[in-house]
């Protein structure tokens, strides 16, 4: 009866004509937060890959901690998939019985691939040597820790370090097309979907790309902007404006993608456009006109013009910077839950708009997707307690 | 093999070691320890359609009442009903043939349940019969006119409207009303009873609708157009429908 | 896994027993044995517009056959209520088994046109459900129907985005995908499937493309036919005649 009660109350906020079936919305907020975190573990990889590959010397103090936070945050990544399967002790079976045709499958393999090839082995070489002199200046449980970490490695000899060096390298050329197959494929599982117009696109992975990039870098600059006021140590302004300089081009190639994706279904005008343009504004009029593209990019945009034509303070501008930062983060988590959200908003009949109630409590509620959002920066903390990015003297300024 | 490993550094042949463990595990719990109805995807296919075709019955088809109940079959199939199922009306019947004495089919008296059919409702075809519940006998239950089993109004219907309420509506609001379906339409006496088949005519020469409405008509206060001059190849009501209000 | 075992499976279904219950249980069992091959039967339904009356006898029979959850919200087939007025608005719902029809209140001459539409799964020749499953628990007989294997779907709900038909919804008892079987359980014993079954118009004609002569051969060769959403190139199998374009 309850359930009957639930449903009349959806059916009064439903507008025209929904296919009875459509009532329910599959995929609710813990699909938003799996795309927003595997975005975060692209893009801060992708930063970490501009210190190796690039050699862009000036953001060397960013990439061990974008090294770390991209492993916080893929960690944690398949727990919002896992959490809001119907029946999650069967997650096992998309190992054992793949189907090969589908682009979800792929999951579990891109996953792992990502994270013992790439991020954990590429860790593990940059840290190797650094674990054996800690472990050998520790005593006690920590000790033992690290050493276990270091796979009881002993070697630090030169020749052993510069073979890390070259590891570490060439683990990051290969974790670049991987990192793009990460993200770009989660942006696949929804533009391969041809029924439902709102997803359906080729631009779709390269735009999850773009913007995963953008929510990477913002956030590495954020922590960055954090972490080491917290710990002592002095903000290296050469190193932040170069990363807000990357920030700056990322985020207009992402804004010139979804302004093309925009233009062009608008000029195209295919036989959805008329229910996408409801649906944009009246139930996503909030979320996607004000928070994704004013305060998530027009504004963090305009922010990072002003602070490039006007020489700036270095408080204001770090000031700026935080919160562009923040302005982004609010902006992508907004892209993230207009794709998933609001390409589950309209009826596949094109005839009507249904809506999404987000529970508070339950497990695929409001409380979990916060949760979710926070155990990274936990598990981050964590991980730079035990590997410290920073050295003393890089902390000082010192070069 | 040997040397190869020797040529490598130290730390390199641990992390070797450790990524060759984690996938001999993996190859020994997917060869010896998962049972195959885990991993065959034949396996799997063969139980779910055995599992979909075990499912329990409710409906038990329209051919297996014959074989108890003689008289309503017989009656149904010449009537206009003979092309429903048995449990259309009288609901899920498996459980009634496999215990035929203690569980017996609903048989529904009320007239909600009839209306689900024959309740007016303008999306159902025209020429489909149906009634206002609330004009029709109210509160008279159908059976008392009429046998479920071979339906028959009690007499011929009296007007069109039985059957062909959607046009007897609209006509009744439009400039037409006070004409008869007959002055339009001959009906052969058939068409009661193969509706589908005998079909009534429909005017077919222009000079029938001229009567009123050509130019020099001397009907009064009707709308009159040169006939000769207006549409000429077509009949009128290839372009104007009379039934509504207007004409159009 | 060859066909033999496929059968020697079927075979071990019906010698179970039980599961049927009774006497005509084991009568079928002894009929499937011997001539139900899946590779000799293709399925597939047509459904005829002008002859459905919305009375949603489909509906309600559907629910009772496959224990489909009785609110209101989850359907395995479905009936849609058009209406096109002269302005060219289109107002559609989907109609209500139980109570009269709200809404009903339509000026005639404001109806441009008017006609319902049965829906259910259109068990797809080029499934999109089936592509996108990620364990592979939902997949094609070889008599083309699609099933969901509920013992192995994990309820990722893929299947129900990738569906352009609105067709499958996520079962709230067994957390799993759920959908239309064409009745497969009452197939295979050569019963037809449900809503054709109690369907009063026979507005549901059901059968088999391998066979020369049935049913669903004459309706296709009798009517122009059209399928939902053809641009998506799904191939439907359920078959529609006399089906308006503002219909999707």
């Amino acid at each position: 009866m309850e359930a009957v009660q639930n449903f009349m109350e959806l059916s009064k906020q439903v507008v025209g004509f929904i296919y009875p079936n459509e009532i329910d919305i599959q995929w609710s907020i813990l699909i938003v937060v799996y795309p927003y975190i595997t975005g975060l573990v692209a893009g801060a990889f992708i930063l970490a890959s501009l210190v190796k590959v690039f050699n862009v010397k000036e953001l060397q103090p960013t990439y061990r901690l974008a090294m770390l936070t991209a492993l916080a945050f893929l960690l944690i990544a398949p727990l919002p998939l896992q959490l809001h399967l119907g029946r999650p002790e069967r997650s096992y079976e998309m190992f054992i019985t793949p189907n090969l045709s589908s682009a979800m499958a792929m999951f579990g393999f891109v996953y792992l691939w990502y994270l013992m090839l790439v991020l954990l082995l590429e860790i593990w070489f940059e840290y190797r040597r650094d674990m054996i002199v800690w472990s050998s200046e520790s005593t006690g449980l920590k000790k033992w820790v690290l050493k276990f970490l270091s796979l009881f490695s002993t070697d630090i000899s030169e020749k052993a370090v510069a073979f890390d060096k070259k590891t570490v390298k060439i683990i990051t050329i290969i974790g670049i097309p991987s990192a793009f197959l990460l993200h770009g494929y989660v942006g696949f599982i929804f533009g391969s979907i041809k029924a439902n117009p709102w997803w359906s696109s080729v631009m779709m992975p390269v735009a999850f790309l773009f913007s995963a990039i953008v929510s990477g870098i913002a956030m590495v600059m954020l922590l960055y902007m954090i972490m080491v006021p917290l710990r002592g140590g002095k903000i290296d302004m050469k190193c932040l404006d170069k990363v807000a300089s990357f920030l700056f081009y990322t985020v207009i190639v992402d804004f010139s993608i979804e302004v093309l994706d925009f233009i062009h279904r608008l000029y195209e005008s295919e036989e959805s456009i008329k229910i996408l343009s409801q649906l944009v504004t009246t139930k996503l009029f909030m979320s996607l006109v004000v928070l994704q593209i004013l305060m998530g990019m027009l504004l963090p945009l305009g922010l990072m013009v002003v602070i490039k034509v006007f020489r700036l303070q270095e408080e204001v501008r770090k000031l700026l910077y935080f919160v562009c930062g923040l302005l982004i983060q609010l902006g992508i988590f907004s892209t993230r839950w207009n794709v998933v959200i609001g390409g589950q908003l309209f009826s596949k009949s094109f005839r009507g708009l249904t809506t999404y109630k987000m529970e508070l409590m339950g497990i695929e509620g409001f409380l979990v997707a916060l949760a979710l959002l926070i155990i990274p920066f936990v598990i981050l903390s964590i991980l730079i307690k035990l590997l410290p990015p920073w050295k003393k003297e890089e902390l000082a300024g010192v070069e | 093999m040997k040397d190869f490993f020797k040529k490598l550094p130290e730390q390199a042949v641990r992390v070797v070691t450790v990524f060759i463990g984690l996938v001999l595990i993996l190859l020994v719990v997917w060869r010896f320890i998962l049972p195959p109805e885990l991993k065959d995807h034949d396996l799997q296919i063969t139980a779910t359609v055995e599992r979909e075709v075990a499912k329990e019955i409710k409906y038990a088809g329209a051919q297996i009442c014959g074989q108890c109940h003689e008289k309503e079959p017989e009656i149904k199939k010449v009537g206009y009903h003979r092309d429903l199922s048995c449990e259309s009306c009288h609901g899920a019947a498996q459980k009634h043939v496999e215990n035929p004495t203690e569980v017996k089919p609903t048989s529904p008296k009320k007239r909600d349940y009839c209306s689900y059919c024959h309740k007016y409702n303008s999306s159902r075809p025209t020429g489909f019969p149906q009634i206002n519940p609330d004009r029709h006998n109210p509160r008279k239950p159908c059976i008392t006119c009429h046998n479920p089993h071979n339906p028959k109004p009690p007499t011929t219907p009296r007007s069109c409207a039985a059957c062909h309420a959607q046009i007897e509506r609209a006509k009744a609001a439009s400039y037409h009303a006070l004409i008869a379906c007959a002055v339009c339409h001959t009906t052969p006496e058939k068409h009661k009873v193969s509706p589908r088949t005998v079909i009534p005519t429909k005017p077919d020469k222009r000079e029938f609708c001229g009567k009123c409405h050509d130019k020099g008509s001397s009907r009064k206060g009707v709308p009159t157009v040169d006939m000769a001059a207006h549409g000429e190849k077509y009949v009128c009501w290839q372009c104007h429908y009379p039934h509504t209000l207007g004409g159009i | 896994m060859d066909r033999r075992d496929f059968l020697k499976h079927f075979c071990w279904v019906i010698s179970s027993g039980g599961v049927l219950g009774g006497v005509s249980a084991d009568a079928w069992a002894r009929m499937l044995n011997k001539t139900y091959d899946t590779t000799k039967h293709y399925y597939g339904m047509g459904i005829d517009i002008d002859k459905c009356i919305g009375c949603g006898r489909c509906m309600e029979a559907c629910k009772t056959e496959n224990d489909v959850p009785a609110v209101p919200y989850y359907f395995r087939t479905w009936v849609e209520r058009y209406v096109i007025k002269t302005d060219r608005t289109v107002s559609v719902n989907t109609i209500n088994m139980e109570s009269d029809e709200p809404g009903d209140v339509l000026v005639e001459k404001d109806v441009l046109r008017s006609f319902f539409v049965p829906k259910l799964c259109n068990q797809c020749d080029h499934p999109p459900c089936v592509q996108v499953c990620p364990v592979g628990a939902t997949f094609k007989t070889d008599d083309g129907v699609i099933l969901v294997d509920s013992k192995r779907c994990i309820g990722c709900r893929y299947c129900i985005q990738a569906c352009p038909y609105g067709a499958r919804y996520l079962h709230p008892e067994t957390r799993v995908a759920d959908k239309c079987t064409f009745c497969y359980h009452r197939l295979v014993k050569g019963l037809l499937p449900v809503c054709v079954e109690v369907c009063p118009k026979q507005a549901r004609v059901f059968g088999d493309m391998k066979s020369i002569a049935s049913p669903l051969g004459r309706f296709t060769r009798m009517n122009k036919i059209h399928v939902l959403k053809p641009s998506l190139n799904t191939d439907p199998k359920v078959y529609y005649a006399n089906l308006d374009g503002e219909v999707n």
